[in-house]
């Protein structure tokens, strides 16, 4: 295996994605709205189109809006159809997806088909281009630091959720464990969830350009719920995830380069390979994590568990 | 000049050969996109209504790596790496994977059902973009087409593709047809089939095969994203008009039908547009259209009658309160049909001035209350009989609480108040007949003051 600081940048970018979309993720999972994290990664494709139209670029501020403004949009939608509809919140929630999904793929397909925005581009990202995309941070005659310009934006949505989430850690928490306790102390839980639903939209379109959309559902559920299942305190559980998401990124490029050589064939993709990774950590937790199923034996059935 | 007549005569030839194997093929296509929405409409509403409606969405994308291994295995074991029946196959066996791992995790772990659905759809469908990726190049073999999985493509079908599409839609409906009681009784009342000695797990199982069957066959047209709005779109838009079983299955098939109808002869007709997101957004569209006007749940309906029940309620609230108010200020029985003054009526039950004129502004146009020069309202001839009817059902319901649920007398005024309005006549009947009371008045088992508003306990 050649490694070379190409890996170097397809894992930075991967690990920082991971990671900024395992914060968030860590309270959907609370929230027992995981599916929202898939729902949301879908549904920011016609807020994606509608910015891509309008503003001609794909590198853009608009792009974010748009994006943003889908993934609420798809929280409000589902709470409209569950409480006027009456329908049951997964019913709900596939129905809206799966529309703007369409309306979205219909809106490229029609706008934007011979330009380089396409449904398979949000899905699995390109995360192997991107260090053909480099951004210099430092230069002098003997230094040149650069790195890549998707490592950028995922790094910031990364520092922009560790921001949102340190600033609002308690609202967060009470909004996420007793929503009516929240209510009556004045938090607002309403404001928290969709202030949580843009974090993931956000997350989700800082993530698509490099590694799509793939990568951010796994990690937004995938390393929350492994480290879920090792600790019940909260900190240790943002902490665990973190790491966890980190490591999936890591592992993921690793065997996308080994795999395929062992098998005899040309090559794999490494997003795809990052989101395996983190089922494979949840495997292996789930096996023989502290409460695993191999140990099932030796233990006393606990309680359910109080965070 | 006959040159040219020749050219054109074989042109036309061409063009209508090709026109009516088109139209053979869009026939094809047609029906069997039609026949996928109308299984897919059945089977989904017994997942709606098991609750498991996102299940189908994990299924469809644990079918990825299926696909991506056969490809791999059929293409190394030198067949037609692109065989449906095959490819079919082991989508199949990697979605039923699926399912049993979410089951798995969500019995054995401390996570619960959306998170143990997220990490299987997840995952799975990471590794089938990444094994799609790997079996691309293999030598020999084209991949493309595969992609038409993921997005979905009728177009890409071929014949006898559809044939074997068809035959399995047929048969998976069927089943469903005949399994309707014991799928019927699984969703309404798990429990009571299992100790009624139903096999529920395997009933389960064998609900959870259909899915899969229409899921894994819906691939192919309408794609592994939006597949699973095949199965709840037409669903619940069909449980909005109505809340009989049979009737929702009916509809669900035919609203599937026609979402799969329209969007496999649009995508036809222009080969742009992709299928599955006009099929989708056929369906959303009636989900639409139904979730505003469906007559048995729609929210425009349910709110018509809402109002219809406020409207009955402050009328009912009304009559009884003037009868009261009548009682109470004459001694001498039967009473007599009195004007009294609004003043007196507000007291009574509190009413806010907008309120009591909207309420006599409604009691009015059914004519029950006329309304004297002096400012006084007075009952109409049958706003009498209707207000000694009503208060005399509400005090029947409440001697029937205050015997038979123990209610506190002093407190039973507003536990009758909250069902009074929804007794008919049949009901009334059973009352008299149980409370023994048939007389044409029934006294007030509290004290009603009319003065201060309150109602207490009778001194003696």
């Amino acid at each position: 295996m050649n490694w070379t600081v190409n890996d170097l940048h397809i894992i930075l970018v991967g690990v920082l994605c991971a990671m900024a979309c395992a914060l968030p993720g860590v309270f959907l999972l609370l929230r027992r709205m995981s599916m929202m994290g898939d729902a949301i990664s879908h549904a920011v494709l016609p807020g994606l189109a509608v910015a891509f139209l309008v503003s001609g670029s794909r590198a853009s501020w608009w792009m974010f809006f748009g994006a943003a403004l889908a993934g609420v949009l798809t929280a409000l939608f589902t709470q409209w159809i569950t409480k006027f509809g009456k329908v049951e919140r997964g019913a709900a929630m596939g129905i809206v997806f799966t529309t703007l999904f369409a309306i979205g793929l219909l809106l490229i397909e029609q706008g934007a088909g011979n330009v380089d925005l396409d449904a398979g581009c949000v899905l699995y990202g390109a995360l192997e281009y991107t260090p053909l995309n480099l951004v210099t941070l430092f230069e002098t005659e003997e230094f040149l630091i650069q790195m890549p310009h998707a490592a950028l934006v995922t790094g910031s949505a990364l520092l922009l959720n560790i921001l949102i989430i340190g600033i609002f850690y308690k609202e967060l928490t009470l909004a996420s464990f007793d929503a009516g306790l929240a209510e009556t102390q004045g938090f607002r839980p309403k404001v928290i969830h969709y202030l949580l639903m843009t974090m993931v939209a956000v997350t989700t379109v800082a993530a698509f350009e490099a590694v799509g959309s793939i990568i951010v559902i796994a990690m937004l559920i995938v390393p929350p719920a492994t480290a879920f299942l090792i600790t019940r305190r909260l900190p240790l559980l943002i902490g665990l995830s973190l790491a966890l998401a980190a490591t999936s990124a890591i592992l993921g490029h690793l065997s996308s380069q080994a795999l395929p050589a062992l098998l005899g064939l040309p090559e794999t993709m490494s997003s795809g390979m990052m989101a395996t990774m983190s089922g494979f950590l949840f495997l292996l937790v789930w096996l023989f994590g502290p409460q695993g199923l191999l140990k099932k034996q030796s233990r006393e059935l606990v309680a359910p568990p109080t965070l | 000049m006959s040159d040219v007549s020749v050219i054109a005569s074989f042109d036309f030839e061409l063009l209508w050969e090709t026109l009516f194997l088109k139209t053979y093929n869009t026939r094809l296509v047609v029906v069997s996109v039609t026949l996928l929405g109308a299984a897919a409409g059945l089977i989904g509403s017994f997942l709606l209504l098991r609750k498991q409606s996102l299940l189908g969405d994990a299924l469809s994308h644990a079918t990825l790596p299926g696909i991506g291994i056969a490809f791999a295995l059929m293409s190394a074991l030198g067949m037609n790496a692109k065989s449906l029946p095959g490819l079919l196959a082991g989508a199949t066996i990697t979605g039923l994977l699926g399912v049993l791992l979410v089951l798995a995790i969500k019995r054995t772990t401390r996570l619960k059902e959306d998170a143990a659905m997220g990490i299987v759809l997840s995952v799975f469908f990471g590794l089938g973009v990444a094994i799609l990726r790997m079996v691309q190049k293999i030598p020999g073999q084209s991949s493309a087409g595969l992609e038409s999985f993921i997005y979905g493509k009728p177009a890409s079908m071929i014949a006898s593709d559809r044939l074997f599409i068809i035959v399995v839609l047929v048969i998976t409906t069927f089943a469903c047809l005949l399994l309707l009681k014991e799928f019927t009784l699984l969703c309404f009342d798990t429990n009571f089939a299992s100790t009624e000695g139903w096999p529920t797990l395997t009933l389960d199982i064998l609900l959870m095969a259909l899915v899969t069957a229409v899921t894994v066959i819906g691939l192919q047209a309408v794609g592994l994203i939006l597949i699973i709005a095949f199965l709840i779109t037409p669903a619940t838009a069909a449980r909005f008009w109505t809340n009989n079983l049979r009737h929702m299955l009916w509809l669900a098939a035919i609203i599937g039908a026609v979402s799969g109808w329209l969007g496999a002869s649009v995508s036809a007709l222009l080969p742009k547009l992709p299928a599955g997101a006009i099929i989708v957004i056929a369906a959303a569209v009636i989900f639409l259209i139904s979730m505003i006007f469906g007559r048995a749940r729609g929210v425009l309906p349910r709110f018509l009658r809402h109002l219809d029940l406020q409207r009955k309620v402050g009328r009912q609230h009304i009559l009884r309160s003037t009868y009261e108010i009548l009682e109470n200020t004459q001694e001498s029985h039967p009473i007599q049909n009195l004007p009294i003054s609004m003043d007196l009526l507000r007291k009574h039950r509190y009413w806010s001035k907008g309120e009591l004129a909207k309420v006599i502004r409604q009691a009015r146009s059914e004519d029950h209350i006329e309304r004297r020069p002096t400012g006084e309202i007075c009952l109409s001839e049958s706003g009498f009989g209707e207000a000694s009817r009503i208060t005399r059902n509400h005090r029947l319901w409440e001697l029937y609480l205050i015997k038979h649920a123990d209610i506190a007398p002093s407190h039973v005024d507003r536990d009758a108040d909250m069902v009074e309005h929804l007794l008919g006549a049949e009901i009334v009947r059973q009352l008299e007949a149980e409370l023994d009371l048939e007389k044409p008045i029934v006294e007030s088992p509290h004290v009603i003051n009319t003065e201060l508003g309150l109602q207490s306990e009778p001194t003696s």
